[in-house]
C-alpha cells in the first residue's frame, strides 16, 4: 500500500500496530508461563504472571490514547479507519486474554501441595494451542492477512474439542475419587479459561478479517471456506 | 431512470477548448438524496456540477457531449431555456456572493425576475418562507432592510441558499459551500442540508471528506475527468471498491 502524504500518519499507524503486537506477545507469554507454572507447581513463575498483567494494562491504555489521537488528528477513513478501530478493540480483547492467564496463575497456589492428577500434564498442551491461537490472530493483524485470520477460526473448533475432552476426563476423576474434587474444580476453571482465551482469539481474528477486507466475517457469504 | 431519479447523466464528456475536463460520465441524481462529488482539484467534479444547470454555456470554448436530463427531459435540447432551467436547478457557490442590496432584495430578486410573486404581501411571504427554510429568518427578521453584506460569512451563505430556494428549485447544486466558512457556519450549513433533503435533490461538491460523509447518502469519486466510483456514502468511506478511491480518501493520493 502507498504511503500517506502526511508521513506522521504512517508513523502513528505503525506505532499503533506495534503496541498491539507487543500486547499480543506479552499475553501469549503470560499464557505459556501460567501453564508452565501449573505443570511445575512453580509459585514464583505464577507470581511473575500475576505481576506482569499491569504492563499489559498499561499498553492497552496507551493503545486507546493513541487511537483516539489518530482519530482526532487524522480523521482516518476506509481501511485506515477500520484498522484504528480494530487496534482499539483488539487491545481490549487482548487485555481480557491476559486476565485469563492471570486467573490461571492465581489458582496455582491453591492447588499447591496436592498430589497432581494426570490431566495436569495435558492441560499445558491445551494452553499451547490457546497461546498459538492468540499469536496467529495477532500475526494476522500484523500482516493484514484475512486468510490467516480465517485459519484461527478453524483452530477454535479444535480447542473446543480439547476442552470437551478434558472436561469429561476431569469429571470422571471427581466421580472416581472425591478427594480430588477441590483440585479438579480448579483445573476445570483453568480449562474453561483456556477455552475462553480461544474464543477471544477468534474474536480478534474476526476483527482482523473486517479490518483487512471491510467485510464482516458473518457476511462473507460466497467467500465461505469449507 | 427509476421513479426516484431526478436527473440523469449519460456518457457526458466536457471539453474546455481542446482540453477534456470530463470523460464519459454516467450517473443518476435521486430525488430525495444528497449526492457528494469528491476528488482532487481538476478532477472534473465542479465541471459536472456546472454541466447540470448549463453554467458552462457562458464559458467560451466549452463543449458538452452526451445526455443530461431533468425529469426525463433533455437539459441541452434547443427548446430548453437556460434561465428557466437554472431556476429549477439552483446553484450555491463557494464564496458567499450576495448582491450588494438589502437582505430582502437578495431573496426577492429571483422571485421578481421569474414573475413568481403576486403583490407585495405574497412577495414578503415567499421571502420569509425561503429565509426560514435556509435557517436564517430568526436572525434577520428585524433587519430585512440592512445590506446583505453586513451579515457574517455564514449568514451570507445561508442568504445565498435562501435566494436559491426562493424560486422553488427542484435541484440544488452546491460548489464547496462551506470552504469560506468557520466551523460554526459550516455546521449550520450541514444541518441545513439535512433539513432540505427530501424536499430538493441536492448535489454538493466538497473537498472535505468528513463533510461528504456527514451530509450525503451517495458519493461519487472523480479523478482526471473520469468517474472512478459511485455508491452509498457509508460504503465508499469505509470500504471503497477501487484502489484509487481508497488512496484518495485515506490521504495516500499521488
Amino acid at each position: 500500500m502507498n504511503q500517506h502524504t502526511v508521513k506522521a500518519f504512517d508513523n502513528d499507524i505503525g506505532q499503533l500496530r506495534g503496541l498491539v503486537a507487543q500486547m499480543g506477545g506479552l499475553a501469549e507469554e503470560a499464557i505459556v508461563k501460567a501453564m508452565q507454572a501449573l505443570g511445575r507447581a512453580d509459585l514464583s513463575l505464577a507470581e511473575e504472571v500475576r505481576a506482569g498483567d499491569a504492563a499489559i494494562d498499561r499498553l492497552e491504555a496507551e493503545v486507546e490514547r493513541l487511537a483516539v489521537r489518530v482519530i482526532a488528528l487524522r480523521a482516518p477513513l476506509a481501511n485506515d479507519l477500520r484498522e484504528v478501530v480494530a487496534a482499539m478493540k483488539i487491545a481490549s480483547v487482548v487485555e481480557r486474554i491476559a486476565d485469563y492467564a492471570k486467573n490461571i496463575a492465581r489458582r496455582i497456589p491453591q492447588i499447591e501441595g496436592e498430589h497432581r492428577i494426570e490431566p495436569v500434564s495435558i492441560l499445558p498442551a491445551m494452553g499451547r494451542m490457546a497461546g498459538e491461537m492468540v499469536r496467529h490472530a495477532l500475526d494476522a493483524f500484523g500482516a493484514r492477512d484475512a486468510d490467516a485470520a480465517l485459519a484461527v477460526l478453524d483452530s477454535d473448533r479444535a480447542l473446543d474439542d480439547f476442552y470437551d475432552s478434558i472436561f469429561r476426563t476431569l469429571v470422571t476423576y471427581m466421580v472416581e475419587n472425591p478427594a480430588t474434587i477441590s483440585q479438579v474444580a480448579h483445573l476445570l476453571f483453568v480449562a474453561k479459561n483456556l477455552e475462553r482465551i480461544g474464543d477471544h482469539a477468534t474474536n480478534v481474528a474476526e476483527m482482523v478479517y473486517f479490518a483487512a477486507t471491510g467485510i464482516q466475517i458473518a457476511d462473507r457469504g460466497g467467500k465461505e471456506r469449507n | 431512470m427509476t421513479a426516484g431519479t431526478k436527473m440523469t447523466v449519460r456518457d457526458v464528456s466536457v471539453w474546455y477548448g481542446a482540453k477534456p475536463a470530463l470523460s464519459n460520465v454516467s450517473l443518476d441524481i435521486e430525488r430525495e438524496e444528497v449526492i457528494a462529488l469528491i476528488g482532487p482539484s481538476g478532477c472534473g467534479k465542479s465541471t459536472l456540477l456546472r454541466t447540470l444547470n448549463r453554467l458552462n454555456d457562458s464559458v467560451a470554448g466549452a463543449r458538452v457531449q452526451g445526455l443530461v436530463t431533468l425529469d426525463g427531459e433533455d437539459v441541452y435540447a434547443p427548446a430548453t431555456d437556460p434561465v428557466a432551467l437554472r431556476a429549477r436547478v439552483g446553484m450555491v457557490f463557494q464564496a458567499p456572493n450576495p448582491f450588494p442590496k438589502t437582505i430582502r432584495e437578495n431573496v426577492a430578486y429571483g422571485l421578481r425576475i421569474h414573475g413568481l410573486a403576486r403583490g407585495r404581501a405574497d412577495l414578503d411571504a415567499q421571502v420569509e418562507r425561503a429565509l426560514t427554510r435556509a435557517g436564517l429568518w430568526a436572525e434577520v427578521r428585524d433587519r430585512l432592510g440592512d445590506p446583505a453584506l453586513s451579515l457574517s460569512g455564514g449568514q451570507q451563505q445561508r442568504l445565498c441558499i435562501a435566494r436559491a430556494l426562493a424560486v422553488e428549485p427542484e435541484v440544488i447544486l452546491m460548489d464547496e459551500p462551506c470552504s469560506a466558512l468557520d466551523p460554526i457556519g459550516t455546521a449550520r450549513i450541514e444541518e441545513l442540508i439535512g433539513d432540505l433533503r427530501g424536499r430538493y435533490a441536492i448535489c454538493i461538491v466538497t473537498h472535505n471528506m468528513q463533510q461528504a460523509a456527514r451530509v450525503s447518502q451517495r458519493t461519487a469519486f472523480f479523478d482526471a475527468g473520469r468517474l472512478i466510483e459511485y455508491g452509498a456514502t457509508s460504503e465508499l468511506f469505509t470500504n471503497p471498491r477501487e484502489t484509487r478511491t481508497r488512496d484518495y480518501i485515506t490521504g495516500r493520493y499521488g
